[in-house]
């Protein structure tokens, strides 16, 4: 919150802010999550949420089985045009403001499948505020997407933002090899 | 191993069995689609075969077998719990040629015979509720059938409009960040996007088109 002023410290202190991003604050913290879980990704998405990986560190605690209580949407796995409606209907339940990301690639695009069956990717059918490329995402590449969100919600940014690949440092120094 | 139950069909219906095999253990009968429900009711019921578990009924579209072999089989396999035995089942049937169900025989047959109709277009006469079972009435035509092109999609929820998206395209591009990505790895290496799937080369190529005619649009492309 780089709009924070602290006034006076000490225990009469008081700071002064605009109202904006004192409320932009509250709600990057305090991100109601609601999982769409249909897939496989939906594993990594459990293990991101349990104790290992611990998606409470980052204010995302508590998962909430009804759209009318969350705030954020994970359509985590490949969405089959059977429940293309479903989802839909789930968005438009949430109450505003509201924010989605798209877990991995088969949510973004539809992955590997290219055929009757499969939505390609579910900003067909609801805007995307975060992608997660991977198949399926690292956890840390859902750490990196939350944050993201996070950024854009106290930033006010309704642009759509992809999560940027986290290369492995073997694979830096092999491309520095190979091009040198 | 089922063996025991070819011999009894052949005893009962002769000529009517065109065709049987023994594929590693697995026994088949290739029969005449007009004694299929005679010849299932009879393996059921026959005290030596009593194949009581039916374990599925699919089907294959051959549209580019020998002209005088008609375009689909129908496969049933069914097992004895009681016997320690399993026999398939075939028959062929042509294009818009009616099979009579099973439903009777085994009640089991039901979701298995809608699952048919649903991806192959075959119909079961006699079936108590023949509708699609996986698909949605909105569809049109029968996905399994070879002649039904690979990537025809058919939404039942219409899509949004967004500009300068292509279909079945990331944002982040082919590649999805990850090293077991879609992208080849030697080209990876070496700086270059060949592409595993042509498919999705050609979309690329679309994306370039679009990013060159409309400069700054198109958003969050991975740079690597």
């Amino acid at each position: 919150m780089g709009e924070v002023k602290v006034l006076e410290s000490g225990e009469s202190g008081f700071a002064t802010t605009r109202f904006e991003a004192l409320l932009a604050w509250a709600r990057k913290y305090s991100l109601f999550q609601y999982p769409f879980a249909t897939a496989c990704c939906g594993m990594e998405f459990f293990s991101v949420a349990s104790s290992r990986y611990d998606i409470a560190r980052f204010g995302a605690e508590a998962p909430r089985f009804s759209p009318r209580q969350a705030d954020l949407l994970w359509v985590v796995g490949t969405i089959s045009q059977r429940q293309a409606p479903v989802l839909k209907r789930i968005y438009e339940q949430m109450t505003d403001p509201k924010w989605v990301i798209a877990f991995g690639t088969c949510a973004a695009c539809g992955g590997f499948y290219d055929n009757y069956t499969t939505v390609p990717g579910c900003d067909k059918l609801i805007p995307v505020d975060v992608y997660i490329p991977g198949c399926p995402p690292r956890p840390e590449a859902v750490f990196d997407a939350l944050i993201l969100l996070q950024e854009k919600i106290s930033n006010g940014n309704r642009e759509p933002a992809t999560v940027p690949p986290r290369e492995l440092e073997g694979l830096s120094q092999l491309r520095k090899k190979v091009n040198a | 191993m089922s063996q025991r139950v070819i011999e009894r069909l052949q005893a009962q219906f002769g000529e009517r069995i065109v065709q049987t095999s023994n594929f590693r253990g697995d026994d088949m009968a290739l029969i005449n689609p007009d004694s299929w429900v005679e010849v299932a009711t009879f393996v059921k019921t026959d005290a030596e075969c009593a194949l009581t578990h039916f374990t599925d009924l699919t089907a294959v579209d051959y549209p580019e077998r020998e002209p005088e072999l008609p375009r689909f089989d129908v496969i049933l396999c069914a097992r004895s719990l009681e016997k320690r035995q399993r026999v398939i089942l075939k028959t062929r049937i042509a294009d818009g040629q009616s099979l009579p169900t099973l439903t009777k025989v085994w009640a089991g047959a039901d979701w298995a015979e809608r699952e048919v109709f649903d991806m192959f277009g075959i119909k079961f006469e006699g079936h108590p509720d023949l509708r699609r079972i996986l698909l949605y009435e909105e569809f049109v035509g029968f996905p399994l059938r070879k002649d039904y092109p690979i990537d025809r999609t058919q939404p039942l929820v219409p899509y949004r409009e967004l500009p300068g998206q292509v279909t079945k395209l990331a944002p982040f591009g082919q590649d999805e960040g990850q090293p077991w990505g879609r992208i080849e790895w030697h080209n990876r290496l070496e700086g270059g996007d060949r592409q595993v799937s042509p498919a999705i080369a050609v979309q690329v190529g679309q994306k370039r088109a679009l990013s060159e005619t409309s400069a700054g649009e198109g958003g969050a492309e991975a740079e690597e």
